[in-house]
């Protein structure tokens, strides 16, 4: 059971943590909702709870809670660029499906 | 594909739901817009990786408008057609452009319509102009961002009147922009600084850009921003400092002053290079090629470069003496000055700067960006991105609030323009003897009228004790904080019974709307009032007659003998007649007769309970 950090992901993370003066890490999960099922949680995370499970990739704190954990399992959270968009891109191997944007998807 | 970014704990959006929010600085010269991400307030580039659009745009015959570098390059070769310094213009008629030396365009239209310029692609007013940058950043922001915006926060000089403000605004409906708020440009800079997380202070802002100088002083209490005096030289900026510097390099290379137009734009480009190299540089080389393709080469100092210079910056002291003195502070109070504008990044600024406010100023911040990151830390708030505790309060109520009273009239218990958040109570009173519920209807708006303003809500306050009418004090509260988010809440200040509700004002109109209600409330100025008038002496008609029936009911066969009451039921048939009609003073007229008609009737009245209440009573327990 894991989750990994792409390089240009993990440079990101640390700015946006230095930035923002506070918090211990970066959680990821996922929620029920959107228009295919799941959609994906992307948060700075100031208190670790009790069913969260903390994973260290790159010096950066990874917290992803039980629920999510099936999920997630072995997904590599990548930075990209796309154009002039740019931002954070989840490579989940167990999605099946995912709607039109990506930002919801079906395991 | 969607690309992510990091939210606050809790704050994840739903998906296709996600709140798209920038700032956009609409400059004299140059514009840009900002956003947050992951928590990081940015501007953004365009494909080339340019953050600065030069506020330029040109019309030309049968093609779109070109809007920035490409606009910028043809002003000197096509000046008629190419619209530069449009912020200028933004909300001024025509007397006042005639006037204006920036604005030597021709104008079509008569003296009372808005002022049009004359291009090649067509006349087209000074919002319109803004528009087309608006929607270049638009469209920028909305590549950069991966789908729609759901609103922008636009930064104004703080000595913006109302026209030019609205004129903003237009410009930003035309682009497709959903206005979130107009922020001042020296709040924004602040709150690109974090100043707003202080609780008080007096902060200095010194803007010193392309062709425009203004200093700010600005008073933040509690979180709320208030402009306290604003100054500045509205031709005063870098491009004086680069043909400072050109007019040094012309003669020390011998360069006539009948130079052509590519010669100065070489000079005034290598000038300005020159002045930028000798921010971090002590001395620098120069390089001009003469018009006979000769080279002269030389070098300038920092030094040198302050002589030259040296004058221009002083002349930014005055103005900064000036917003003091307006605002009755001095140099003391000020408890940080924050830099803005690229023209604040030559040293000898900053030097004078914090010579004469005896502080290091505030530079960390790009000074070209800091204005639209502080708009972007705005906007992100204000799209709802952030938990409720980083709310910022800087704004104001564009309409008055107030509620319903008796005859359909509208009491104002917060007028427009007051800063949010505020809390303000009126006490009102029952109307009938022994009611026991009011209904509170919530309104917004400048008119008299309840039907010409708008209706935001409705609620009752139930469970009254029975009382005469008049002797219940009703406390209603109008609370707005500073998301605009309208709460009212009433209470029966002996009973202590209470009722509240709460409402977004701000979402019950649209700008437009809102623009349309006070240009109404003007229109009908006289009108409204003459209602108003009315209104009240129906009320008070009803009133009297009112209590007088109820008492008649009462006792009316015990004080009164036939002839007497006829008399009274006449005088009120009369009212009830004129009552119906508009003529104010006949209304005034029919209460005044009705109410020396009964005159004797009530004195009995009185008499008589107070006997009532001393019946059975001895006298001396009336004497002590």
């Amino acid at each position: 059971m894991a989750v990994t950090l792409t390089d240009t992901a993990a440079d990101r993370i640390k700015i946006f943590l230095e930035n923002r003066g506070k918090g211990v890490g970066l959680r990821l999960g996922v929620k029920t909702s959107g228009c295919s099922g799941m959609a994906y949680v992307i948060e700075f995370v100031d208190e670790i709870n009790e069913s969260d499970q903390v994973f260290e990739d790159h010096g950066i704190k990874v917290i992803i809670d039980q629920k999510s954990m099936v999920y997630l399992d072995g997904t590599e959270l990548d930075f990209k660029r796309d154009g002039l968009n740019e931002g954070f891109e989840f490579n989940n191997p167990n999605v099946k499906d995912s709607c039109g944007c990506g930002e919801s998807f079906t395991v | 594909m969607a690309l992510l970014h990091i939210s606050e704990p809790g704050q994840t959006s739903v998906p296709h739901q996600r709140r798209l929010a920038v700032g956009i600085d609409l400059g004299t010269t140059n514009s840009l817009v900002a956003t947050v991400r992951s928590g990081l307030a940015e501007t953004l580039a365009d494909e080339a990786g340019e953050h600065l659009l030069p506020s330029v745009v040109r019309y030309r015959k049968g093609q779109g408008p070109q809007v920035g570098q490409s606009a910028k390059e043809a002003a000197p070769t096509d000046p008629m057609n190419t619209i530069v310094s449009v912020k200028r213009l933004m909300g001024r008629d025509l007397q006042e452009l005639r006037k204006n030396e920036f604005a030597a365009y021709e104008y079509a239209g008569e003296e009372s319509s808005v002022p049009r310029i004359c291009t090649e692609g067509g006349d087209v007013s000074a919002v319109e102009v803004s528009a087309e940058i608006l929607k270049v950043l638009r469209d920028r922001a909305e590549a950069s961002l991966g789908g729609e915006l759901t609103g922008a926060v636009i930064t104004v000089p703080a000595y913006f009147d109302d026209a030019q403000r609205q004129a903003t605004k237009d410009a930003a409906r035309l682009a497709g922009l959903h206005v979130l708020r107009l922020l001042n440009e020296p709040t924004a800079a602040a709150v690109a600084y974090g100043l707003d997380k202080k609780s008080d202070g007096v902060i200095a802002i010194y803007d010193l850009g392309g062709g425009t100088f203004d200093i700010s002083v600005l008073r933040l209490k509690k979180g709320v921003f208030e402009v306290m005096a604003t100054a500045g030289d509205s031709a005063l900026g870098g491009d004086d400092m680069d043909r400072a510097i050109a007019r040094w390099i012309m003669a020390q290379a011998g360069i006539q002053d009948d130079a052509d137009h590519a010669q100065l734009r070489r000079l005034l480009h290598e000038a300005r290079r020159v002045k930028e190299m000798l921010t971090d540089a002590d001395e620098t080389s120069v390089e001009i090629t003469r018009m006979d393709n000769t080279v002269w080469r030389g070098s300038l100092t920092r030094m040198q470069m302050n002589e030259l210079i040296n004058s221009l910056v002083k002349k930014t002291i005055n103005p900064c003496r000036r917003a003091l003195r307006d605002a009755g502070l001095s140099i003391d109070d000020i408890s940080e000055v924050v830099m803005v504008g690229g023209s604040t990044r030559v040293p000898m600024v900053r030097e004078k700067v914090e010579a004469f406010f005896n502080k290091p100023p505030l530079v960390d911040i790009d000074p070209d960006k800091v204005v639209a990151v502080g708009a972007a830390f705005q906007a992100d708030i204000l799209a709802g991105n952030k938990p409720d505790e980083a709310m910022l309060l800087l704004d104001v109520i564009p309409l008055s609030l107030g509620l319903e009273t008796m005859g359909g009239l509208v009491e104002k218990v917060i007028n427009r323009n007051t800063t949010i958040p505020v809390a303000r109570a009126q006490d009102f009173t029952t109307y009938k003897d022994g009611q026991t519920a009011m209904s509170i209807h919530v309104l917004q708006g400048e008119r008299e009228m309840v039907q010409d303003c708008r209706s935001l809500a409705r609620f009752s306050l139930r469970d009254i004790p029975p009382m005469v009418a008049g002797a219940a004090r009703i406390r209603v509260t109008f609370q707005v904080d500073a998301d605009g988010l309208l709460s009212v809440a009433a209470e029966e200040q002996s009973s202590g019974v209470q009722s509240s509700i709460e409402v977004k004002p701000t979402y019950g109109l649209e700008d437009s709307e809102v623009e349309q209600m006070l240009r109404d409330s003007m229109d009908h100025a006289s009108e409204d009032m003459v209602a108003r008038m009315l209104r009240e002496q129906q009320v008070e008609a009803d009133r009297a007659m009112e209590a007088l029936t109820a008492a008649l009911q009462k006792d009316g066969e015990k004080y009164l003998d036939d002839e007497e009451r006829a008399g009274i039921d006449q005088q009120m048939d009369s009212l009830q007649t004129v009552r119906q009609q508009d003529d104010i003073e006949a209304i005034k007229l029919a209460i005044a007769r009705l109410e020396k008609t009964c005159a004797g009737y009530v004195e009995r009245r009185m008499n008589g309970s107070i006997q009532d209440a001393m019946s059975g009573h001895k006298i001396e327990e009336f004497e002590s």
